[in-house]
């Protein structure tokens, strides 16, 4: 089941240096949102905010709210592993473990307390079909992730955070460490996912947010500080554009 | 012209001093290794390293001195093993790089690594031989060799854990695992080479260790039947047949063959196991 996303005027400074500030983005069951904008403008950050992995950087404060299903994910109740759970998160690079292919999807299913080995067979076999990886790896499930191509691994990357039954996926330039033919495989998965998942995709590549987003987000450095300057559904952004640097920006002119 | 062959003559040059190093200490080992062979190995059989010394050591073998050497060194191991890799643990972990108690650890450790042997020893002679009323024993000897090895295991292991990619630790925490086992099922597996590597920096200082021990295991050459026994350690013997025992030189380049090689051995099944973990893990 996919939920709503939202952030409430949300903002994220490191050490006193804000980053992002302001941003409210409400992200609709099952859509896709692309989050896009020159370098540095805290699209990281901004993902990073949604799932509370800023909590990894000393001295890395949050402003705002982010709603998860109506309920804040920094409210007193939430469990952090639970909500990791439900909001998955993948990286530029990939990130496999450096273990076994089987390894890398049962050692977080364990940790989440799937007891039955052969229940946490079937989910991760399961997650390998979502990603189209199983029948390039079903033979070879023991052999070292490590030794897998980078769109391999990073679809492995997919799946372990798939094999965790997730409502919401955020995706940071999944594509931008792989050739364009991997980039390619990952960019159609992601899309097919389709409305299984709320997915939040940050990306360079303003074709590929044309071709898989929803809505797109513009992030944009105002005074020193990332803003969320336009949000909208995509046609729009693209064709009808409000804001002077997103209209230069989809138009290849600046960023 | 010139500009281009000056520095192909300095490369030249460079490559020429890289190489005389590199030949001057593999030739400087070939030389104690040939000097041993040479001097010790007519004497080394079965019952030279099995039998007790005679005469002060001038006849007989090395039998119950190797057998404190091991006990000296299981005490060493099974004290700072642990403790090395738990302080390193804490280190790299739980403590901010740059942060003032991590700082004041490191360099703490770091001055320890360089205190000369011979001040451990009489640190370890007044606390573990006198007010911990262990005596000269075994046990005191391995206590000290532990405080000796453990500065070094630590910044090693420390090292080898903040060496692994951040990447690793954030995806597994993005995933949703705990602290306890992002360290037990990840950074531990993957950081093993580095911490093997130390252990066996650690167990090469502690097997050729010497000033220490004389003022906290002892040289008794007898058997040890206790670790509350007092023991002599190779090095020792080495020690006291070429300096306190005339006539003791052909039996002290036989020992120290065998420490050698001991060394060696331990080297090599280090390299050994860690050939076989990489694989396995699959890092190249
Ligand atoms: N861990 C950190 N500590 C301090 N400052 C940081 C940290 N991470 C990011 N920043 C700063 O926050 C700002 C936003 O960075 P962020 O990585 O979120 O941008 P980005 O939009 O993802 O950039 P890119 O497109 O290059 O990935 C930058 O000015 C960056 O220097
Ligand atoms: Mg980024």
């Amino acid at each position: 089941m996919s939920l709503r996303l939202e952030a409430v005027g949300l903002g994220l400074a490191y050490r006193g240096r804000a980053a992002f500030a302001g941003v409210d983005l409400a992200m609709e069951p099952g859509t896709l949102t692309a989050v896009v904008g020159p370098s540095g403008c805290g699209k990281t950050s901004f993902l990073a905010c949604l799932n509370r992995l800023d909590e990894l950087v000393p001295g890395a404060a949050v402003q705002g709210r982010v709603l998860l299903d109506g309920a804040d994910v920094r409210g007193p109740a939430v469990d952090v592993v639970g909500l990791r759970r439900r909001v998955g998160m993948i990286f530029q690079r990939p990130t496999p473990f450096p273990l076994s292919i089987r390894r890398n999807l049962d050692l977080p299913l364990r940790e989440h307390g799937v007891r039955d080995r052969a229940e946490r067979a079937a989910r991760a076999e399961a997650a390998l079909r979502d990603v189209g990886l199983w029948a390039e790896v079903k033979d070879r499930l023991d052999r070292p992730a490590l030794a897998l191509s980078g769109g391999q691994q990073q679809r492995l990357c997919i799946a372990r955070a798939l094999a965790l039954r997730p409502e919401v996926l955020l995706l940071d330039e999944p594509c931008s460490a792989l050739d364009p033919l991997a980039s390619g495989v990952v960019e159609d998965l992601v899309r097919d996912l389709g409305a299984r998942f709320t997915r939040v995709v940050v990306t360079h590549n303003l074709a590929q947010a044309r071709r898989i987003a929803d809505q797109v987000a513009v992030f944009w450095v105002r005074d020193g500080v990332g803003r969320l300057v336009e949000v909208g559904p995509t046609a729009a952004i693209f064709e009808d554009p409000q804001d002077p640097d997103t209209a230069a920006y989809v138009r290849g002119i600046r960023g | 012209m010139r500009t281009a062959e000056r520095p192909r003559w300095r490369g030249l040059a460079a490559a020429g001093v890289v190489h005389g190093a590199a030949l001057a200490v593999l030739g400087a080992f070939a030389w104690i290794l040939g000097d041993l062979l040479v001097a010790g190995l007519g004497q080394v059989d079965w019952a030279f390293l099995t039998a007790p010394p005679q005469d002060a050591g001038r006849a007989g073998g090395v039998g119950p001195i190797l057998a404190s050497t091991g006990i000296l060194l299981a005490i060493c191991l099974v004290v700072a093993v642990p403790l090395g890799l738990g302080a390193a643990i804490f280190l790299a972990e739980f403590t901010p790089a740059e942060g003032r108690l991590g700082r004041l650890v490191r360099r703490s450790l770091d001055v320890l690594a360089g205190v000369p042997s011979i001040v451990f020893g009489l640190f370890g002679n007044v606390l573990f031989c006198k007010t911990l009323g262990l005596g000269f024993s075994l046990l005191s000897g391995g206590l000290t060799l532990a405080c000796m090895a453990l500065p070094l295991i630590i910044r090693t292991a420390e090292a080898s854990l903040r060496a692994v990619p951040p990447g690793l630790r954030q995806s597994a925490v993005a995933l949703g695992m705990s602290r306890t086992s992002v360290v037990r099922h990840l950074l531990l597996p993957a950081a093993a080479p580095g911490l093997l590597a130390g252990f066996v920096l650690g167990v090469g200082r502690a097997l050729a260790e010497t000033a220490a021990l004389i003022f906290t295991s002892g040289y008794v050459d007898r058997l040890p039947e206790s670790i509350l026994d007092s023991g002599r350690a190779l090095s020792v013997h080495i020690y006291d047949l070429s300096m306190n025992v005339p006539g003791g030189d052909h039996r002290a380049a036989a020992s120290a063959l065998v420490l050698v090689v001991a060394l060696l051995a331990i080297n090599g099944a280090s390299a050994l196991a860690m050939g076989r973990f990489g694989r396995r893990l699959g890092a190249r």
